[in-house]
């Protein structure tokens, strides 16, 4: 539905996005995920129409929109502060976009109250925004973005300013809002959680590039590089080379920690000699006090440096051999047990061989 | 509580007091003259006599009556409210894109631009009119241009020295800064995310001023308007020296009572009828000004 093909956005010298092509499905919850200062509100502007790119072309059904000036681009654009009119009551905020396209009174009335009711507010029609809170003022920007039913909804951290809980409450709704409504979204956030729990497909950004394009459990599970996969959820990264490649199994060195076993990445070249970094999510790592003999796993030995009970889980951050520290999740399921090991305890830290995610440097 | 309402109370009292001595107390002297006697060479006649052991008051209503007998005065009453409400709107109509251009440019150049609007500040008020009445004199190079624009279409020619038109000029100039400087401070605070919003939404730049910019600078523009409204109704030097005898207004009529006719209690009562409308005006622009303020 929307493509965007190699847009360039150069401010003076500074490249904010360099060729960046994306195409998004309708109906889709998309989110463009990245660190701060990567470029995820400079192209939502571009794609709002508040700004030109100075190469490539957005496509909307197949025509370019490029020349067509915000206000008559069929998307609307959620804002960070909300962008309530202040002397508005919540009802004429709701009905400025019908107003804009010159609907009938009787018509704006019925439509504005069916929107207040889709974000469950619908006796706040004659307050004025200041009198609303934070998470109210959130649903009121969206029933007046969705209202006159556009194609595209843009939200740029739409909930960044709200606390953790209601935060939660709110990604709830969105899910079920963009559910009913089947409006496509494009949500940008830098909390890698939120877009994990969000989207169906999230484009990982990176100095003004993308980093990768995938469903969430494949993002998580199969990081295209470095930096995807320490940018998505926690991830010990170890660094080495490949050694020998047999049948699906790599031969990797691990730099000061000897040669270990891995499975090979679905469609990477990987060739013998290649610097790599072997990457493992830390619920995937066991760690136990005693020798396990195993044969399906990797085993190396370390000293507990730390901990952080986490009230459900505990992190140990366990010293390698080289000095590196790996962390491990460790479920505290029984209350008496909260703590497994203590600080400078002899571990043995062990994963699977198809624990790991290799990726190329 | 009760040493914080004691502190407010302290800290009021300065403004409290001069507005007091200042402000109030004039004005029961005022009010009070306006029903007595003038002097017999000006000044006011003593408001009690004491004969033979009775005491009886020298106190009339006859200097009211005398504004409601002929319609001299109110008619020149209405005239300069007529000024004054032409006066505030050419400064709206000046003062607004002005401001709106200040507020909307780079903030490093903001700060000039203000310096700018106030720089007639910095030379005397009657050093600027009289710059205005060598600006309008009949050899001036305006006129000049005008009537000989006036020629060429076969029209008489015009002196816009004493008139109307001349006193309307020069206090629109006059005044322009006291209403560009409220505005300025109500427009720089916009939230130009909101332009955004309303664009976004479908609003073209137009739709974007009248529905979105305009109602919220309304509180800049009322207390413009005030700033604007009540120094010009009050006005009598620009009318003395560029009005001539059709662009009069009522405060030139009250200064010529108290100084040149010596007639202190009618001077009085044209006073009050324009405090009283200037205090009329201002709680009205407050009123209107609070209403579009709350609905922020
Ligand atoms: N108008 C501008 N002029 C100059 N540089 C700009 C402008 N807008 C953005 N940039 C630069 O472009 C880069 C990308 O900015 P952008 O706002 O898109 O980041 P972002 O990914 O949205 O970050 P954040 O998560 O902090 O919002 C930043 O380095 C920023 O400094
Ligand atoms: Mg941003």
């Amino acid at each position: 539905m929307l493509e965007i093909k190699e847009i360039t956005r150069n401010f003076d010298s500074f490249t904010a996005l360099d060729k960046v092509s994306l195409s998004i499905e309708a109906g889709e919850f998309f989110t463009l995920l990245g660190p701060s200062g990567c470029g995820k509100t400079t192209l939502l502007r571009l794609i709002a129409g508040f700004d030109q790119p100075d190469g490539g072309d957005i496509l909307l059904d197949g025509k370019s929109i490029i020349a067509t000036p915000p206000e008559r681009r069929p998307l609307h654009t959620i804002f960070q502060n909300y962008a309530l009119f202040p002397h508005m009551t919540v009802a004429d905020n709701i009905a400025f976009p019908l107003r804009m396209v010159g609907c009938k009174p009787d018509e704006i009335d019925q439509r504005v109250a069916e929107a207040l009711e889709d974000v469950s507010l619908p006796d706040k029609g004659k307050h004025y925004p200041e009198a609303l809170s934070g998470g109210q003022k959130q649903r009121i920007a969206i029933a007046r973005a969705l209202v006159n039913r556009p194609r595209l909804l843009l939200l740029d951290e739409p909930l960044s300013a709200l606390d953790a809980k209601l935060r939660e409450q709110m990604q709830l709704e969105l899910i079920k809002l963009q559910q009913e409504i089947g409006i496509t979204f494009i949500y940008v956030t830098h909390d890698q959680g939120e877009a994990l729990a969000l989207s169906h497909r999230i484009a990982v950004m990176n100095h003004g590039t993308i980093a990768q394009i995938d469903e969430p459990s494949r993002l998580y599970s199969y990081p295209n590089s470095r930096f995807v996969a320490d940018f998505i959820g926690q991830c010990n990264l170890l660094a080495g080379t490949v050694e020998q490649i047999q049948n699906d199994r790599v031969r990797v060195e691990l730099k000061g920690l000897g040669p270990v076993q891995t499975v090979i990445p679905p469609n990477a070249t990987i060739e013998a000699g290649m610097a790599c970094t072997l990457t493992l999510r830390p619920e995937k790592i066991r760690i136990s006090s005693t020798l396990t003999q195993d044969e399906g796993e990797v085993h190396l030995k370390g000293v507990v440096h730390d901990m952080l009970y986490l009230g459900d889980v505990t992190v140990y951050k366990v010293e390698l051999a080289n000095g590196m520290l790996v962390e491990a999740l460790l479920a505290n399921s029984s209350a008496g047990r909260a703590r497994f090991f203590e600080v400078g305890d002899q571990v043995e830290v062990a994963w699977g061989f198809e624990a790991g995610h290799l990726v190329m440097d | 509580m009760q040493t914080k309402h004691w502190q407010q109370r302290l800290l009021t009292l300065p403004p409290m007091s001069y507005l007091l001595i200042f402000f109030a107390v004039p004005t029961v002297i005022m009010l009070f003259a306006s029903f007595r006697y003038a002097g017999e060479y000006g000044g006011l006649a003593p408001w009690y006599s004491y004969e033979e052991g009775k005491l009886a008051f020298d106190l009339t209503l006859e200097n009211w009556q005398r504004l409601f007998e002929t319609d001299i005065y109110l008619r020149l009453f209405a005239k300069s409210i007529g000024y004054a409400v032409l006066t505030t709107l050419l400064c709206i109509l000046l003062g607004y894109p002005l401001a709106l251009m200040i507020a909307r440019s780079p903030r490093k150049h903001r700060d000039l631009l203000l310096l700018l609007v106030i720089l007639p500040f910095w030379s005397n008020f009657l050093v600027r009119i009289y710059a205005w009445m060598i600006i309008f004199s009949p050899s001036g190079a305006l006129t000049h241009m005008i009537n000989s624009l006036l020629d060429i279409f076969g029209l008489a020619p015009i002196s816009l020295m004493y008139s109307p038109t001349a006193v309307i000029v020069c206090l629109v100039y006059v005044h322009l800064p006291f209403m560009v400087l409220p505005l300025y401070a109500n427009l720089e605070k916009h939230d130009p995310a909101l332009l955004d919003a309303a664009q976004d939404l479908g609003a073209t730049r137009w739709r974007r001023f009248w529905k979105i910019t305009w109602p919220i600078s309304l509180p800049g523009v009322y207390a413009g308007s005030i700033l604007v409204f009540i120094p010009v109704l009050g006005m009598f030097a620009i009318p003395d020296l560029l009005g001539g005898t059709d662009g009069i207004m009522i405060a030139n009529v009250i200064k010529q009572q108290f100084v040149e006719s010596r007639d202190w209690p009618f001077g009085s009562v044209l006073s009050m009828v324009l405090t009283v409308a200037a205090v009329l005006a201002v709680l009205l622009g407050a009123k209107f000004g609070q209403q579009a303020g709350q609905t922020r």
